[in-house]
Parts: C-alpha cells; sequence; structure tokens
C-alpha cells in the first residue's frame, strides 16, 4: 500500500497557499483580516480587466513628424529674434519644408553674414544655397531629426504620466508600446471623457502680441457662433499681413449658455511659451468665477517682467493649443513673476487647465489609435449576469457528476473546487488581470478537469468489469489514464503557449489562464484525486466501490 | 451504476461516406467564410476591421428604424444597429475611424442627445479602433494559430505517428472551419472574443481526439491481429461513453452561459457550444476515418509494445 501522508500534506500546502495569495482579491474578507496577519500577507490579487470593472485603454501615436516641425519652429522664431537684435533686416524666415528653413533677404551683402550664424544652429546645415544670392536654405540634420523623435514619445510619455499621476486613478499603467505607440490604461474611470480629453490635450501655452493695427483693416466679425470659425478664415485669409494668423478667443454666453468665438489678428511671433512655468493653481475670483494663476520659474519672470515692460497699453494674448483664452491689455510691467489666465471656465475645467499646465506641454499632437471605453454599468452586468451563470453552469455539472458517478463523483467535485481554488490563487500570485478570455481560459481548463476525472472513472469501471478488486481497478484506471490525461493536456498546453507567445492583448491573458490551468489540472486529476481513493482503500477495506 | 451507454459496438467506421460528405460541406463552408474575412468583405468585428462601437443604455425603449434616422439625418450613414431586448441597450457600430480632429464616438453620443433629449441614457461602452491595429491583431492571430497547429502536429506525430498528427490537426481545423462557417452563415459577428472562443474549441477539440487516438494505439499494440478498421471501430466504442458525458458536462456549463451569461458573453459561448458538438463529433466520425484513408505503414507504434 503506498504511503499517502507525504501527498495528503502536499495537498494541505497547496490549499493553504491558494487562498493566502487569493484573499487580497476579496476585499470585504481581507479588510476583516487581523494587521498583524496582513502585513505578513501578499497584500495584492487579481486585478479585474477593463472589460470587467469599466474604464480606458488608449492606444495612441505621437506624431512624430509634427515633433520636429515644432523643433524646427522654435529654431525659426528664435533666428528671427537674433537678426532683429542684430539689426539685419532680412525679409522672411520661414519653414518651407518638415524639417527645411528659408531665409529671404534683399541685399545680397547680408548673405555672409547671416551664413556665419549657422553657428549659433549647430543641428542645421545649410544646402543648395549657392546658386542664389538673396536666399539661404538650412536643414535640419538627420541625426537631430531622430532624436527629437526619439525624444518626443519619452516627453509624451513622462507628461501623459504626471498628468494622470495628478487626475487621481488608481493603479494607471501608462506604458511605451513597440517604437512609438503609448498605451494608456484608466480602470475604474468614472468619467472617461474627461479624462480622455487631459490626457490628449497639448496644452501648449503661448504668450503672443495682438496686432491690433493691423486689426481694423480686416474687419473680423466682433463675435460668431462656435464652428463658423472656418468661414471667418477664408474670408479674411488673403488680407491677413505676413508674420501674422488669426486666432479665436472661445466665450460662453452668460444668458443663453452658448459657445461663441472672438476673432482676434495675432502675431505669430511666440513671447514667451508654457516651458517656463513653474506652478499653475485654481483661485476664485470675485465674482466667484475660477481662474488659474500662473507662476513663472526666475527666468520666465524676468522674460515675463520684460515682455509687459516693452508692450505697455498693448494687448497680448494667452493662447493654449492655438485657442486665446485672453487677451488682456497689458497696465504696467509685470515684476514678481504670476499672471492669471482667466476665461470663462467651469470649475472642473479650470481644474483640468492647472492639471495639464503644471504637468507641461505634449512634444506634439497625440494620435488615438484605439480607444475602449466600457462603462462601469457594463462591466458590473457583466460580471454579475457572468458569474450568476457560471455558478449555475457549476452546480449543474456537480450535481451530474454526483448523480453519475456516486461517491466518486463527490471526489470529482472536490477536484473541481480545488481545481478552481489553485488556479484563481496562482492567478493572485502572479497579480494577473483576470479579462472575459481569461475567463474563458478557466472555464475551459475545469472542463478539462472533469474530463480528466471522466477518463479515470471510465478506466475504473472498465476494470471493476472484469472483475478486479477495488483497489486494483483503482490503480489500474488511473495507470491506463495517465498516458492519455498527459498527452491530451500536453497538446493543448502547446496551443497554449503558441497564443502566449505569438498573441496579444486578450489572447494572451486567455493563454496564461489555460497554461497554468493545464499544470493544475495534472496536479488535481493524478495526486489530488488519488489521495483521497488511497485514503479510502487504506482506512476501510472497499468491497465495493460507489462509481 | 448508473451509465448512458452499456457495451456499445456501433460500426462508426462504416458511416465514414457520409460522414466525410456531411464534414466536406462544413468544411467548404468555412472556407468561403476563411475568403471572405481576408477579402475584408465578411462581418469583422471592429477590433479587426477597425471603426467605431459605441453601446447605449436608455430609459426608455428606443426604435431602431428611428434611431437610424436620426443617425442618417445627421451624416452618420451605414451604422449597424442592434438592439438588446427588454434592457433598452442599443449597440451602434460604424466602420469609418476617428480622425485626430474628430472622435466619430462622440459625435454618436452627441446625435443621441440632441434628436432623443426625452430619452436618458448612459454609455455602456465605446469603442474605437485605427485601421493599424486591426491589421496587426490578425497578423498575430493567425501566426499563432498557425504555430499552435505545427506544434500539436509534431507532437502528436512523435507520441504517434505522422499520420495521427494530421488526421489530429485536420479534425481540429475542421472544427475551427465549421464553427466559422456557421457563423458566416448567420452573419454574426466576428469578434476577438469569437477568435479566442474559436482557439478554445481547438483545445478542447484536440483533446477530445487525442483521447481516442490513444485508445487505438493501446488497442493497436494489444491487438494485432485483428484489421485496423475493427481495432478503430472498437477503440471508439470504448471511450464513447467517456466523450459523450464530457460533452454532456461542457454542453451543462455552455448552455446557461449562452442564455444568461449577458451579451458579451453570449456569442462566445455559443461559439463553443457549437465547437463542442463538432469537436465530439469529429472525434468519432472525422479523426478516426481519417486514419483509415492512410493506413499505417511503418507499423512503428506496434514495435514499441
Amino acid at each position: 500500500m503506498k504511503k499517502v501522508g507525504g501527498r495528503l500534506t502536499l495537498l494541505a500546502l497547496v490549499v493553504v497557499m491558494s487562498v493566502i495569495f487569493f484573499l487580497p482579491s476579496y476585499p470585504p474578507l481581507y479588510h476583516a483580516l487581523p494587521d498583524l496577519l496582513k502585513r505578513v500577507m501578499p497584500n495584492k490579487g487579481i486585478t479585474l480587466g477593463l472589460d470587467l470593472q469599466g474604464g480606458i485603454h488608449l492606444v495612441m501615436e505621437v506624431d512624430e513628424d509634427r515633433a520636429v516641425e515644432i523643433a524646427v519652429d522654435r529654431s525659426v522664431a528664435s533666428l528671427q529674434d537674433q537678426l532683429v537684435d542684430k539689426k539685419i533686416p532680412v525679409e522672411s524666415v520661414t519653414r518651407t519644408g518638415p524639417t527645411q528653413v528659408t531665409i529671404q533677404f534683399q541685399n545680397g551683402d547680408l548673405k555672409a553674414q547671416i551664413q556665419k550664424m549657422i553657428d549659433d544652429y549647430p543641428t542645421f546645415s545649410e544646402t543648395e544655397s549657392a546658386g542664389s544670392a538673396n536666399r539661404l536654405v538650412w536643414e535640419l540634420r538627420e541625426a537631430e531629426a531622430k532624436r527629437i523623435k526619439d525624444s518626443a514619445i519619452n516627453q509624451a510619455l513622462e507628461t501623459i504620466r504626471n498628468r494622470i499621476d495628478q487626475f487621481g486613478v488608481t493603479e494607471p499603467i501608462v506604458q511605451r508600446q513597440g517604437l512609438k505607440q503609448i498605451v494608456v490604461q484608466l480602470p475604474g474611470v468614472k468619467e472617461p471623457k474627461r479624462a480622455r480629453d487631459l490626457i490628449k490635450e497639448t496644452a501648449l501655452l503661448e504668450f503672443k502680441m495682438l496686432d491690433e493695427d493691423n486689426q481694423s483693416r480686416l474687419d473680423l466679425p466682433a463675435r460668431i457662433p462656435k464652428d463658423k470659425e472656418q468661414e471667418v478664415l477664408n474670408q479674411a485669409e488673403a488680407k491677413i499681413p505676413a508674420g501674422d494668423q488669426i486666432l479665436f478667443e472661445r466665450g460662453v454666453d452668460k444668458d443663453t449658455g452658448r459657445e461663441y468665438r472672438i476673432p482676434y489678428l495675432v502675431k505669430k511671433r511666440v513671447m514667451l511659451t508654457g516651458d517656463v512655468l513653474s506652478d499653475a493653481r485654481v483661485s476664485i475670483g470675485q465674482f466667484n468665477d475660477p481662474y488659474v494663476s500662473i507662476t513663472f520659474d526666475s527666468k520666465g519672470g524676468r522674460e515675463f517682467e520684460r515682455i509687459t515692460g516693452d508692450n505697455i497699453k498693448k494687448r497680448m494674448a494667452i493662447v493654449l493649443d492655438n485657442t486665446i483664452y485672453s487677451a488682456p491689455v497689458i497696465q504696467d510691467r509685470i515684476t514678481g513673476g504670476h499672471a492669471q489666465i482667466t476665461g470663462t471656465f467651469s470649475m472642473q475645467e479650470a481644474n483640468d487647465l492647472a492639471i495639464v499646465l503644471r504637468a507641461g506641454a505634449l512634444p506634439a499632437p497625440l494620435k488615438i489609435i484605439q480607444d475602449l471605453t466600457v462603462g462601469p454599468s457594463l462591466g458590473k452586468d457583466s460580471i454579475e449576469k457572468g458569474v450568476q451563470a457560471t455558478l449555475f453552469a457549476g452546480a449543474m455539472v456537480v450535481v451530474f457528476m454526483i448523480v453519475y458517478y456516486r461517491l466518486s463523483g463527490v471526489i470529482a467535485d472536490f477536484a473541481l473546487v480545488l481545481n478552481l481554488l489553485c488556479l484563481i490563487g496562482a492567478l493572485s500570485a502572479l497579480n494577473a488581470t483576470l479579462t472575459l478570455p481569461g475567463i474563458a481560459g478557466i472555464v475551459l481548463t475545469i472542463g478539462m478537469g472533469v474530463d480528466s476525472n471522466v477518463l479515470i472513472f471510465e478506466r475504473i469501471r472498465e476494470e471493476l468489469r472484469l472483475g478486479k478488486a477495488v483497489r486494483l481497478a483503482v490503480d489500474g484506471g488511473y495507470d491506463k489514464a495517465l498516458l492519455t490525461i498527459v498527452d491530451s493536456h500536453v497538446t493543448t498546453l502547446i496551443t497554449g503557449v503558441a497564443l502566449f507567445l505569438f498573441g496579444t492583448g486578450p489572447i494572451k491573458g486567455f493563454a496564461v489562464t489555460l497554461c497554468l490551468g493545464i499544470g493544475i489540472n495534472l496536479f488535481t486529476a493524478l495526486i489530488g484525486t488519488k489521495v483521497i481513493f488511497d485514503l479510502l482503500n487504506q482506512r476501510h477495506k472497499v468491497e465495493q466501490l460507489s462509481i | 451504476m448508473l451509465e448512458i451507454l452499456r457495451k456499445t459496438n456501433i460500426d462508426f467506421m462504416g458511416q465514414r461516406k457520409w460522414a466525410f460528405l456531411f464534414s466536406g460541406i462544413m468544411v467548404v463552408l468555412g472556407i468561403v467564410a476563411l475568403v471572405q474575412i481576408a477579402r475584408g468583405s465578411a462581418n469583422l468585428g471592429i477590433d479587426f476591421s477597425g471603426g467605431t462601437a459605441v453601446q447605449l443604455k436608455f430609459d426608455q425603449a428606443i426604435r431602431i428604424d428611428e434611431a437610424r434616422k436620426a443617425l442618417e439625418a445627421n451624416g452618420l450613414d451605414n451604422a449597424e444597429l442592434q438592439e438588446f431586448g427588454q434592457e433598452n441597450k442599443l449597440l451602434i457600430r460604424l466602420k469609418t475611424s476617428t480622425t485626430i480632429e474628430e472622435k466619430v464616438a462622440d459625435r454618436v453620443v452627441a446625435v443621441f442627445t440632441k434628436e432623443f433629449s426625452s430619452n436618458h441614457f448612459v454609455i455602456d461602452s465605446s469603442t474605437e479602433i485605427g485601421p493599424t491595429i486591426g491589421q496587426k491583431l490578425q497578423e498575430d492571430a493567425l501566426i499563432a494559430i498557425i504555430i499552435s497547429f505545427a506544434g500539436i502536429v509534431l507532437y502528436v506525430a512523435a507520441r504517434f505517428e505522422l499520420r495521427f498528427g494530421i488526421a489530429a490537426a485536420v479534425a481540429t481545423f475542421h472544427d475551427v472551419l465549421a464553427v466559422l462557417g456557421a457563423f458566416y452563415i448567420l452573419d454574426k459577428e466576428i469578434t476577438l472574443l469569437v477568435v479566442t472562443a474559436l482557439l478554445t474549441l481547438a483545445g478542447y477539440s484536440m483533446t477530445d481526439t487525442v483521447v481516442v487516438f490513444d485508445r487505438i494505439r493501446e488497442n493497436l499494440r494489444m491487438r494485432r491481429r485483428e484489421s485496423e478498421e475493427t481495432i478503430i471501430n472498437n477503440a471508439v466504442n470504448q471511450v464513447l461513453s467517456r466523450t459523450i458525458v464530457t460533452s454532456l458536462t461542457v454542453v451543462l456549463v455552455l448552455i446557461p452561459l449562452t442564455l444568461a451569461g449577458g451579451e458579451v458573453l453570449h456569442d462566445f459561448s455559443l461559439a463553443l457550444l457549437w465547437g463542442v458538438i463538432f469537436g465530439t463529433y469529429s472525434s468519432v466520425f472525422v479523426a478516426s476515418p481519417l486514419l483509415m484513408l492512410w493506413p499505417g505503414g511503418s507499423g512503428r507504434l506496434l514495435k514499441r509494445s
């Protein structure tokens, strides 16, 4: 007779371990535990996937080409400033291609002087300028373009992480996927739209001067309804002076609650950007209207002081992502490095604006290429119905096994419970994320677990029919079923491993539960139930097996 | 001892002509479905084709034709609408994907907010998938399937004989194709979850087949004098009650899941349910007869005993 003690201990150990690992996944029970116990136990269990608890799953791509363009635009602006400082009269400095800057000038004698300025822009090289006396063409070096693209994604990743941290989501995931994709998962978010906007907003803050001298010539309408911007742009297009652009201020009519736009002629030149901010907070104005007060860092503060000092009585536009938030008249030189962004905000909008300003601007716009949003109600429905149906289904199997196999059926049901317990314990230990396909994997392995027992029992029955004694029949049944069970499990394991290696997302989750389940199945079928039969045989001389 | 079947002696191999005929039809259907998927004209879920799906849960019942009219009036043509009976749920699917400037899902929500202002709703789920992602998902799924089939053929070939491996793979493929064909005929949407179900049933069907093969191998070693047809027939009969009991338990699990598991699990469970039925049928009527088409020449199995 085989010894059962060792195997029983092993079985008990596995059960205890499974329960310990599973506990954190079931908060009501976990929280009831004494603190002393909690300290030595694992504190993280299974996480529910987004399809089960609701939330957002975003896959985004950074518009890298745009990031390069933006960087080139900055160089153009800085070159313009430098030319003004050095009093070199040029006709225009413009970006003429994604990575190309063209400098036009009337006076051919200036060429050598401007040519030398490239020393300050080591990331550019001069091209095809030889032929023309009044033109210089600079091209961004390829290595630099590559560096910008590469840093754009890292910067975007960092920025998004900052914003989400401040938004306050439990267990968010922000990851780089492949070369240029960013995956963001926000489980359990109640306001998906708000969260999405918060992530996507480029949040490029710029201070630009209004071109009031030329504004009157354009006879722009004073106030237009939302969505009519394009018409205004089309009408005015021909008359916009070089170096200017039309931007719109956003407003909300207090009486009707309708959004409107006010067009302004704005100088393209950027006086200051949001890079120089050190803080942004929400404050409440005298009419109980929220605004965002910003603080510049020391360099930004000095810059701001100089700009405001130079432009007293002129209007400066505070532009966020090409929308004007306010365009106040500069009354006086502003010292101390503080400014306010007013506008018609709700409290929440002001809050979100402060968050994105604190977290910094994205290097380039983001393109959302995948967006899965599951409302909390659907997730709850799925779980409730799924769990109910599964419980009912499980109960039917349990009853069927007992009816069909009697006492042996009870043993098989014991194996079923053991199986489920170990599987959930193992998933908890791995801190796996449980998704619907994952549940499918569990259902399949439970099915295979039942199958293993059926195989063994049918084999035992065959042995009994041949007239063998109970103990011999049981041993014979297990021995003969062993090979079949191993073969069938290994073939399924091959599928599982292939799916794990090559599958993506939900398929991977399925593969994980499948592979784990197969291993556990082998254990419960070959050791778990056998030890019970052996125990029965040892304690009592079983003359007749209830099978 | 409660038994569904006593000792049986059914001539399964004798019926193989009919089985091959029936299976042939199902496989052709499945291949048609596969070709249609490759051509992009099957009812692919937006997780593969790219596009937008929004599911709304209304307070009061909403009529599909009114919803469609509202969408079309606002420039959202070609929407596929599907309602989920008692719960006033409406699923809107569009194969156009979102651009940077405009989110299609937001537009859909705006349309319903405007046109059905008296009927309040919540957004159950919204999904937007760019075309490139869908393409990649299709490729990944295909690679995973090919690799796993190759692995299984090799393993079964090593444990049994090559013809066993190929017969098992063919039978499993047959099941997957049959369910795919059935989904295609019924114009059911093929989503990632359905593909997962197909993979699950492939695993299930493979197990089923290997169990029968195992018995055939055992019998081949023990009863060398009988003809292969008799041996295979006997083996199938011997494991028949196990085959039926196992399938029955799985069907017992799947029926409640299909009927009451909620809309997310419905198609998944349905695919599995059909898969189990086809899988059981194929291990008896397809995989084993396939062995007859290719009689064991090497006799390697016999030598090893």
